[in-house]
């Protein structure tokens, strides 16, 4: 099959990759650049594992073609720390028990980074409304909007970070 | 944060606890928040090929043929596995304890017996190949007469869905069609009672839905063992599973894994294990076999449908004399661990309750539906579900407060189960109470103050006559009693007398001595040993 190069930056990094024709930018994730933390779950668009920022916003790369990212900057939950610092989404989640299997987790961090990098103090409904499209299936839902919640920056559960 | 209700049954436990209540960070929080814990699809293996399979698009099925000739030649298919390729293609999961007849194959060779059950894998370069030539291998089914309701599956004249069981029932010790309860005389006790209650319950196969669907990497190790990266949840179940449908040694397998994106139970029937495996050993290459989320809501096996008859005899004050179940679980065409599950509702029956007449029938039932297997409470949650509707519904039929006629109902220490076990460490009368007044809902203060420890053994002690047993020998010798059990407690209540106050709780026991400074493995462990409490 031929194979077609595609150019991006993944989490700050310039990256290229060949894909297949047709190919997913999942698949472009985790097989050519390597990066497994966006997870396959349903390959339809109703799960939401696989969810990356693409510019910013969030995408289901499952139902993304790979080349519709040449150039544009795709960032995944593999990018989220700084160093060895984890990120406040990341710490709140730890803080507050929000992943159980772990297998939504990175969906559910860049849903709502995505949330909180344009409304740094989201109420309880935005923080439903912004991982309405995460499925997890623990049933860690509660955890999870606390955890969101507490890391927003101006937000009511803030504690620390 | 968890609240520890620490008056209740304080006398029983040691305040030497270094754990429980305190948080404590999951080991693997920090993989799942930075996306670098592994699952079993996050291996990268060079050379890796993909194996998908053909499945059945009919319940039940003669198959006349397969022509699988196309397919071989297709692009990029590296391999064609059948039913004959396949070493020992008959297993059930529980044969690994010696329980049940080997009655599944990996890959259906004569007939299809669910829609959706394996005929034929590909092992090809891409996923995209191998569904390639799936699409073009020609099988020729015999459409055969399909049976999807239990109570029809067990008349005369069902189609039989699984030859290995011919009545469309497990078998139980080699002759019995069901698992069987009796304890006392329902007949008599439905005579004299003033009020009876039959209800017919229907529950739903139940899609466990995980977020990473069943799938696993197997591939050659470098020392004639093959290693196998897979979210089984039974791991050396699974393991074992393979080494006899492969009809190796189990130490020629190495799995790897423990690390489950959601099961729920949905994740220990060994579903791609085998033929990953098999792929890798016919190929000589690294195989994935992943479900497709297709395939994992419509194949992967489902918890059971039970249906569940209960019929009740109720006295006006609210005593429950007798409860009859007849319980048929569905559990598809296969056994797989529907013929746990029915041991387990059979044991569960009648619920918390002390109730002097049960009886119960519970069936394994063959039907040409999806193979049923394990999901949180399996065989018990569908019956409890059964129970306490039927509990609600007897509550108002004799005019009783519901959270009241459970703990009038309620099982106590030294009750005689109807398995013929005496109960012990009882608690429900304390788990309604606190229901209770966590929900504001009001229950009279002579139930308040009813518990678990006063009232039990005695008359409720005894096993009554059970017409069709022998008389005298019914009763097993009692299970030893040990150092961690409550002390029997004097009847200290007649049966069952709601007009009246009930005594008041015993006063608590002298302080026991001061707990030894190491701890006993019998109490660490004691809820294993069922002594949870001393």
């Amino acid at each position: 099959m031929s194979k077609t190069p595609v150019q991006f930056r993944h989490n700050g990094v310039d990256v290229a990759v060949f894909v297949d024709g047709g190919a997913n930018l999942l698949t472009a994730i985790r097989e050519g650049v390597g990066d497994t933390a966006p997870k396959f779950g349903c390959g339809q668009g109703t799960c939401g594992v696989c969810t990356v920022l693409i510019d910013g916003e969030p995408h289901l790369s499952c139902i993304t073609l790979a080349e519709a990212v040449a150039g544009r900057s795709v960032e995944t939950a593999d990018g989220l720390k700084n160093g060895p610092d984890l990120h406040p989404l990341q710490r709140a989640f730890m803080e507050h028990f929000a992943a159980q299997c772990g297998f939504c987790t990175p969906g559910m961090l860049m849903a709502a980074k995505a949330l909180l990098d344009k409304n740094p103090a989201p109420s309880r409904a935005e923080v439903v409304e912004a991982i309405g499209g995460n499925i997890c299936r623990c049933t860690g839902y509660e955890p999870i909007i606390n955890a969101v919640l507490a890391a927003a920056s101006a937000g009511p559960g803030r504690q620390r970070a | 944060m968890l609240e520890f209700r620490k008056e209740y049954f304080a006398d029983e436990r040691d305040e030497n606890l270094n754990e429980i209540g305190k948080p404590t960070q999951r080991q693997d929080m920090v993989g799942h928040v930075t996306g670098t814990t592994t699952y079993f699809d996050d291996h990268k293996l060079a050379g890796l090929l993909h194996l998908k399979v053909l499945r059945s698009p009919h319940h039940h099925a003669r198959i006349r043929g397969i022509d699988t000739g196309a397919a071989e030649r297709a692009p990029g298919v590296r391999r064609v596995i059948r039913g004959a390729d396949v070493p020992r293609n008959l297993n059930t999961l529980l044969s690994l304890l010696n329980f049940g007849k080997d009655d599944e194959p990996t890959l259906a060779v004569d007939k299809v017996r669910y829609k959706g059950e394996p005929v034929v894998a590909v092992v090809a370069h891409s996923e995209r190949e191998a569904f390639e030539a799936l699409a073009q291998i020609r099988v020729d089914y015999e459409p055969l007469p399909a049976v999807f309701d239990v109570e029809e599956a067990l008349k005369a004249g069902a189609p039989v869905v699984n030859e290995t069981y011919p009545k469309n029932s497990f078998e139980y010790h080699g002759r019995y069609d069901h698992q069987k309860l009796r304890f006392g005389d329902v007949e008599r006790a439905f005579a004299e009672a003033d009020h009876g209650l039959e209800e017919r319950y229907q529950m739903s196969p139940i899609e466990h839905a995980p977020t990473e669907t069943n799938g696993c990497v197997a591939a050659p190790e470098t020392n004639g063992r093959y290693v196998v990266y897979t979210c089984a949840q039974g791991l050396f179940f699974s393991l074992d599973t393979c080494a006899k449908i492969l009809d190796v040694p189990s130490n020629k397998l190495h799995f790897v894994g423990g690390t489950v994106g959601g099961g729920f139970g949905g994740k220990v029937d060994s579903l791609t294990e085998p033929l990953a495996i098999l792929g890798a050993m016919l190929t000589g290459r690294p195989v994935r076999y992943v479900l497709g989320r297709e395939e994992e809501m419509q194949f992967g096996s489902p918890r059971g449908a039970e249906r569940i008859y209960v019929k009740d005899a109720v006295m006006r004050d609210g005593r429950i004399t007798a409860r009859k179940v007849t319980s048929y679980f569905d559990s598809g065409a296969y056994t797989r661990l529907s013929s746990y599950a029915v041991i387990k509702c059979a044991a569960h029956i009648p619920g918390p309750y002390t109730i002097p007449n049960v009886h119960a029938d519970v069936y394994c039932v063959y039907t040409n539906r999806v193979p049923a297997t394990a999901m949180r409470g399996f065989g018990v949650t569908a019956v409890d579900f059964a129970i306490e509707c039927q509990m609600d519904k007897l509550a108002h039929l004799v005019g009783i407060d519901p959270m009241e006629f459970r703990i009038l109902n309620a099982y106590r220490d030294g009750d005689m189960k109807a398995h013929r076990r005496e109960a012990k460490n009882t608690a429900l009368i304390e788990c309604v109470q606190v229901a209770a007044e966590k929900a504001k809902w009001p229950i009279r203060e002579e139930f308040r103050r009813m518990s678990s420890r006063a009232g039990g053994g005695g008359a409720r002690a005894a096993v009554p006559h059970t017409p069709g047993t022998p008389a005298g020998g019914a009763r097993p010798p009692a299970p030893q009693r040990t150092t961690y059990d409550r002390p029997p407690q004097p009847a200290q209540a007649p049966i069952f007398e709601p007009q009246k106050p009930s005594p008041s709780p015993p006063s608590p026991r002298q302080p026991t001595p001061a707990p030894a400074t190491t701890q006993h493995g019998a109490a660490r462990f004691s809820s294993v040993f069922g002594t949870r409490r001393r």
